[in-house]
């Protein structure tokens, strides 16, 4: 039964691959790519080779050599991007993409048609782009690099093919023209430029395994770019938005709908918005939880590997150090609670901007930091012979028992964007998506996380030091 | 059979398809009229489960269009309004991949399309690429696709828009041919000739609402009003034309020839015909065939003074 629906699938595929053969402007770039720029990758090689082998720097040399192989294989893939990119706009904009949704063709298999479409000539043309480049290498005597780097090679060019086309088809689904596709195009071409510079480091750096990460990471990324692909694919969607200018009028009544919903007062909006949002983000709230867990694990493991002199905390005197600061902060002075409230508002709108920017993925990284750091000073702690519980009792848990929870919420707010946009709905856009999961980021940030991360700045200032000086021996 | 009940469409805050009703049953042609953005192609996407209804239902060959998309999809062949070909590939191609799309094998794709393109006329074209046809060909093709896996219900936007008039004939006389008692048609247009010429029944949309849903005779009689009659003397009528009896009224004199409006033609025919044969020289008396034309526009003219009543 899946094999007949895939088949079907194929059936676009199919006929996508044989008319993107009929046509020059993809052929000539892919045979260039093919053909000609690995003789010329081989040269280089070669040449490069020959010099840092005169100095003695073999080990450039041996690194340059897989180095070399990757680009040549990210190259022809490089294509697939423009391919991907006007899959479905592209028809939209000709006038074919109604016939086809007029088929019986399941959305999925629509969908999965064009990306494979999208993927097989170019990532076909890299690996001939590859051989070509390997069999130059045997002929000028190269040595080729062993087969598990060959290996990894391969597959991080497989899967940089499969993030970059899921993107695109993604863009392609939801922009108004091709135009419009081209322009938002920069959401992958730049973050695929500094994986690559990064990609580039390990190789020269000669860390090898972390290849594998890469390819771990990319493969959840293709997998929830699928997902989002295909939650928000909709042919009503597809046909009829043709206006690109931004509606502000349209964002505000989004976001204003997400936030106030039907509340008609304060009291009421906690009851139906806030308190049920809380709820309904539970499991986002477990993961994170679980997240601060880790992150305070793997912050204290480091302790062995990033080795810090203790006396720099000022452990011996802290004593003396807590008496001035009681001092500095006498109960009533606003100063230092606005900065630490400052401080901790600035890292969530840090987290907000990298969640949203990238799914709700590295939204989580500025709590998990936080909090491996704060491990990792208790590990040194531990391992100098102090007491851990006197200084998790009286420097973390006081304010920290409420602004811990409040930064999990905040950030459960922000994992919610990816969650919702994998989420199939293809009555919201990707846009409205995004606006609700701002609003909802909004209302739990308004509603909740401000006041209690004020309310854990004032414990901050006006009683955790009092606490903690009281608490030291 | 299409069935649709309180159909609506609305994107954000306008509704392009306002509560319509319709019922075409098997066999039937329905032409839906309309002027440009009435919501003629709004209506035929949902009937085509391409756009979901915001209320109201719809059913297509027994299938629900909102819950039964992939279903009412398999029943309909749908003619867009944009042809939407692949310029690269030839008319085998073309028709063979949308084919295989309904699940049929290449070799019957073949067989099917055969007689198709011959009596389109496009037998000699099948292997040209699809980007140098012209308009009218690229139309005919289109139709072809819409056939291709023989659908019980036939969704037409606007047929032979791009043709010239001998191949809107061929298309028109091949619209005709596909008609049988199996088959339900929805054909919308703009050309009153092609919808008097082909359907059996108008519906009338105007933003968004069916304003008028009849037989084409009753549409006619209904908006146009008493029969008119033409008379045609051996000389011209000069001078005070006879006094006629009440419920007939001359509606027009153009020389030899006088137009009458008769309320009830079966009883005040006869008198009238008595009267001018003997007042003059009767050469002829037949009744002027009413145009579709006068009756959509008398009835887009009806909403308006009803609008500007209003």
């Amino acid at each position: 039964m899946m094999s007949n629906q895939l088949k079907l699938a194929l059936v676009i595929t199919k006929r996508e691959v044989r008319d993107q053969f009929r046509d020059w402007r993809i052929i000539f770039p892919i045979l260039g790519l093919t053909i000609f720029f690995p003789f010329l990758m081989n040269f280089t090689t070669a040449q490069v080779l020959q010099f840092v082998n005169r100095y003695g720097a073999t080990i450039v040399g041996e690194r340059l050599v897989p180095f070399s192989m990757m680009i040549v294989g990210f190259f022809p893939i490089s294509v697939s991007l423009v391919i991907a990119l006007e899959s479905f706009v592209g028809e939209k904009e000709r006038g074919s993409i109604e016939p086809l949704f007029n088929t019986p063709l399941l959305d999925w298999q629509i969908y999965i048609g064009k990306l494979i479409s999208s993927i097989v000539p170019p990532l076909f043309a890299s690996f001939v782009g590859m051989l070509v480049y390997c069999v130059g290498l045997i002929i000028n005597g190269v040595i080729l690099p062993d087969l598990h780097l060959i290996i990894q090679i391969i597959a991080i060019t497989i899967i940089q093919a499969v993030v970059m086309v899921a993107g695109a088809v993604v863009v392609s689904t939801q922009a108004t023209s091709v135009r419009a596709a081209n322009l938002l195009a920069s959401f992958i071409i730049i973050p695929m430029a500094l994986l690559i510079q990064g990609e580039s480091i390990v190789m020269f750096w000669g860390n090898y395994a972390t290849l594998w990460w890469v390819v771990f990471g990319l493969s959840i990324l293709a997998i929830l770019l699928l997902r989002i692909g295909l939650a928000h694919f909709s042919r009503e969607e597809l046909l009829g938005r043709d206006i690109d200018v931004l509606n502000f009028r349209w964002g505000w009544k989004v976001f204003r709908m997400n936030f106030f919903g039907n509340a008609t007062n304060l009291r009421n909006w906690y009851q139906v918005e806030v308190f049920p949002y809380i709820k309904e983000i539970r499991f986002s709230i477990l993961i994170i939880s679980l997240l601060v867990l880790v992150g305070f694990l793997v912050g204290k493991s480091q302790m062995t590997r990033f080795e810090f002199p203790v006396e720099q905390l000022g452990v011996e005197n802290m004593q003396g150090q807590l008496t001035i600061l009681n001092q500095n902060w006498s109960f009533g002075n606003f100063s230092p609670v606005f900065a630490i409230f400052w401080q901790n508002i600035r890292v969530l709108l840090l987290a907000f901007i990298l969640g949203v920017i990238t799914l709700g993925i590295f939204g989580v990284l500025p709590l998990f930091t936080s909090v491996g750091i704060i491990g990792y000073i208790m590990g040194l702690l531990s391992n100098t012979g102090l007491s851990v519980s006197t200084y998790f009792i009286g420097f973390i848990i006081p304010h920290g028992i409420i602004e811990i929870p409040a930064a999990v919420i905040a950030t459960a707010a922000i994992f919610q964007i990816g969650v919702i946009l994998a989420t199939p709905d293809v009555q919201l856009t990707i846009g409205e998506v995004w606006l609700k999961s701002i609003a909802n980021w909004a209302k739990v940030m308004l509603g909740l996380v401000i006041p209690m991360m004020f309310l854990a700045a004032m414990i901050e200032v006006w009683a955790t030091p009092k606490l903690a000086l009281w608490l030291l021996p | 059979m299409i069935e649709t009940q309180e159909l609506t469409k609305i994107f954000d805050d306008f509704t392009a398809v306002n509560q319509i009703n319709l019922k075409v049953h098997s066999g039937q042609i329905l032409a839906l009229l309309g002027p440009n953005g009435a919501g003629k192609t709004t209506t035929i996407r949902m009937l085509s489960s391409i756009l979901k209804p915001s209320s109201g239902w719809a059913k297509v060959a027994g299938y629900d269009v909102y819950t039964q998309s992939s279903e009412v999809r398999k029943m309909v062949g749908v003619l867009t309004e944009h042809h939407g070909l692949y310029g690269r590939m030839n008319a085998d191609e073309y028709l063979i991949f949308f084919g295989e799309l309904y699940g049929n094998s290449r070799s019957h794709v073949l067989n099917k399309i055969n007689p198709l393109l011959e009596q389109l006329g496009m037998d000699q074209f099948r292997k040209k690429r699809l980007g140098e046809y012209s308009k009218g060909m690229r139309q005919k093709l289109a139709l072809v696709r819409a056939l291709i896996h023989e659908p019980p219900v036939l969704l037409l936007d606007e047929p032979t828009s791009a043709m010239d008039p001998e191949s809107a004939m061929i298309v028109r006389s091949a619209i005709k041919s596909l008609s049988n008692k199996e088959r339900t048609i929805i054909l919308c247009t703009h050309n009153l000739v092609e919808a008097e010429e082909l359907c059996d029944q108008i519906a009338i949309i105007q933003e968004g609402s069916i304003i008028l849903n009849k037989s084409i005779q009753e549409v006619k009689n209904s908006l146009v009003g008493s029969p008119v009659f033409a008379a045609k003397f051996a000389d011209p009528i000069q001078g005070k034309f006879i006094d006629l009896p009440d419920g007939i009224q001359m509606v027009n004199r153009n020389g030899s020839i006088i137009y009458f409006k008769v309320e009830k033609p079966n009883i005040q025919n006869p008198v009238l015909i008595r009267l001018l044969t003997e007042n003059y020289d009767l050469l002829t008396f037949e009744e002027v065939p009413i145009k579709l034309e006068d009756a959509y526009l008398g009835a887009i003219n009806q909403i308006k003074k009803s609008n500007n009543d209003e």
